[in-house]
């Protein structure tokens, strides 16, 4: 046991085979993730994949019902002091204290974080122009997440992690986000996890990322890796043949007559024989988008 | 789709702004676009040699990606002597005297005569027509005056 912890000191997340059910429905089903140190990791699925409840595993309010989650090495069920006093968390549905004012908010977290840093707090809350007069019931939507971001960050925290921090929110709110996200990495050692349905946002500021799905990972890796490691390739096929090819490492394909666009996974060297060998001519091939790599990952 | 782009830095260069722009629809990986334009930059002449280019967490903040992503673009440009580093930290634009640049500058013009040969080719010219054109073209503009001998 000390072993594996041991082993994997540079994560700041391991989660290792966890199950998780409600009632009947396995809302994760033996999932594993390891997050390292320093990176930022950004965790994408549809709605109801799990990316909610694995989160709730790593901050401890849930317990997994099979497998064993750690958190800079330690149980977040058994020690949650020991994790949440060095994570900052803004929840999906940013559940602040409605009836608190902005500047009551402010000392109310103060209290549970020893490092809290005060100027870097007001910093934030000029730049946020929040008025701290200003009850958390009366914030708009924006301007609700702004301050969860806020006490969120204060606190320096050595992992920032953020569930659906983008969503419903306007281009101008998702970008005070996503510098945060980026100011947070850029200090040495800190690390980010984050969910999000906006893929493009992802692919802009995560080193790796995971998708998730029914509860599994289905992908998980360097961005950079997985980028390489699709292609959208348009094949014609030899002869009349009117029916899509099928070959090795094809993940879905589209079209009609001898006309077909096929999502391949792996190199190039790997895929352009298995494509050519079942008489197909590759047309052209280009790089995919995170997105469109979900897209394929998830219907396939 | 959010679009995000910056001014290399808050000055003009030799009266012209220079800007890089990052976008993620297209497939290609954010810290090969930075590459790329910046040696566009470089290879145009918009960026001397000598200017300094933003500080990594800089232009990361600017451009909204990971600051991980821009150092990767400017180890990228450093490898392919590009950029410098420099002692005192910041990375500043080489002299642009090495043979590379002119050979960032011939892939450039290459990449243009590309598309220009598959437009003819699509409109039906044929390559001794267009050679045709482009000496017809380069005589004019040489008689108007209005063009610089481009450099050998």
């Amino acid at each position: 046991m000390i072993s594996s912890i041991e082993a994997n000191r540079s994560c700041v997340v391991d989660v290792a085979s966890v199950t998780r059910k409600f009632g009947d429905k396995i809302a994760l089903d033996n999932l594993s993730l390891s997050i390292p140190r320093g990176i930022v990791f950004g965790l994408i699925g549809g709605n109801g994949a799990g990316k909610t409840t694995l989160i709730k595993h790593i901050l401890g309010m849930y317990r997994a019902h099979a497998g064993t989650v750690h958190v800079f090495g330690r149980d977040p069920v058994a020690d949650p002091v020991g994790v949440l006093g060095r994570i900052g968390y803004l929840s999906e549905d940013r559940d602040l204290p409605n009836w608190m004012r902005v500047g009551e908010l402010m000392g109310y977290t103060e209290a549970f974080f020893p490092s809290w840093d005060r100027r870097f707090a007001e910093e934030l809350c000029q730049q946020f122009e929040l008025d701290k007069r200003t009850r958390v019931r009366h914030l708009s939507r924006g301007q609700r997440a702004r301050a969860g971001l806020l006490v969120a960050l204060a606190h320096r925290p050595d992992l920032l992690v953020l569930d659906e921090p983008s969503s419903g929110l306007d281009p101008v709110v998702r970008r005070d986000i996503l510098g945060a996200i980026i100011r947070t990495i850029a200090d040495e050692g800190r690390t980010v996890l984050f969910s999000s349905h906006l893929l493009d946002e992802v692919e802009r500021v995560a080193d790796q990322i995971a998708i998730i799905h029914h509860g599994r990972i289905l992908l998980a890796g360097f961005m950079d890796e997985i980028k390489q490691q699709h292609s959208r390739v348009t094949v014609r096929m030899s002869g009349n043949s009117n029916t899509p090819p099928t070959f090795a490492g094809m993940l879905a394909c589209e079209g009609s007559g001898p006309d077909w666009t096929c999502v391949c996974s792996g190199q190039e060297d790997q895929w352009r024989p298995t494509v050519e060998g079942v008489g197909a001519e590759i047309i052209e091939h280009s790089a995919m988008t995170l997105d469109e790599i979900f897209v394929a990952r998830v219907r396939g | 789709m959010l679009y995000y782009c910056i001014n290399t830095r808050d000055m003009e260069y030799g009266g012209g702004q220079v800007q890089i722009h990052v976008s993620t629809d297209n497939g290609t990986a954010i810290y090969l676009q930075i590459v790329n334009q910046i040696k566009y930059l470089v290879a145009s002449g918009r960026l001397a040699a000598g200017e300094e280019l933003p500080a990594i967490r800089v232009l990361a903040e600017r451009l909204v990606v990971n600051p991980n992503t821009v150092a990767r673009a400017y180890r990228e440009l450093e490898q392919q002597g590009i950029v410098e580093k420099r002692r005192t930290a910041g990375t500043f634009v080489s002299d642009q005297g090495s043979p590379l640049a002119r050979r960032e500058r011939v892939k450039i013009l290459t990449a243009r005569i590309d598309l220009l040969l598959a437009e003819a080719r699509q409109m039906d010219i044929s390559i001794e027509e267009v050679n045709k054109l482009v000496e017809q073209r380069h005589s004019a503009l040489q008689s108007t005056g209005s063009s610089e001998e481009k450099d050998r």
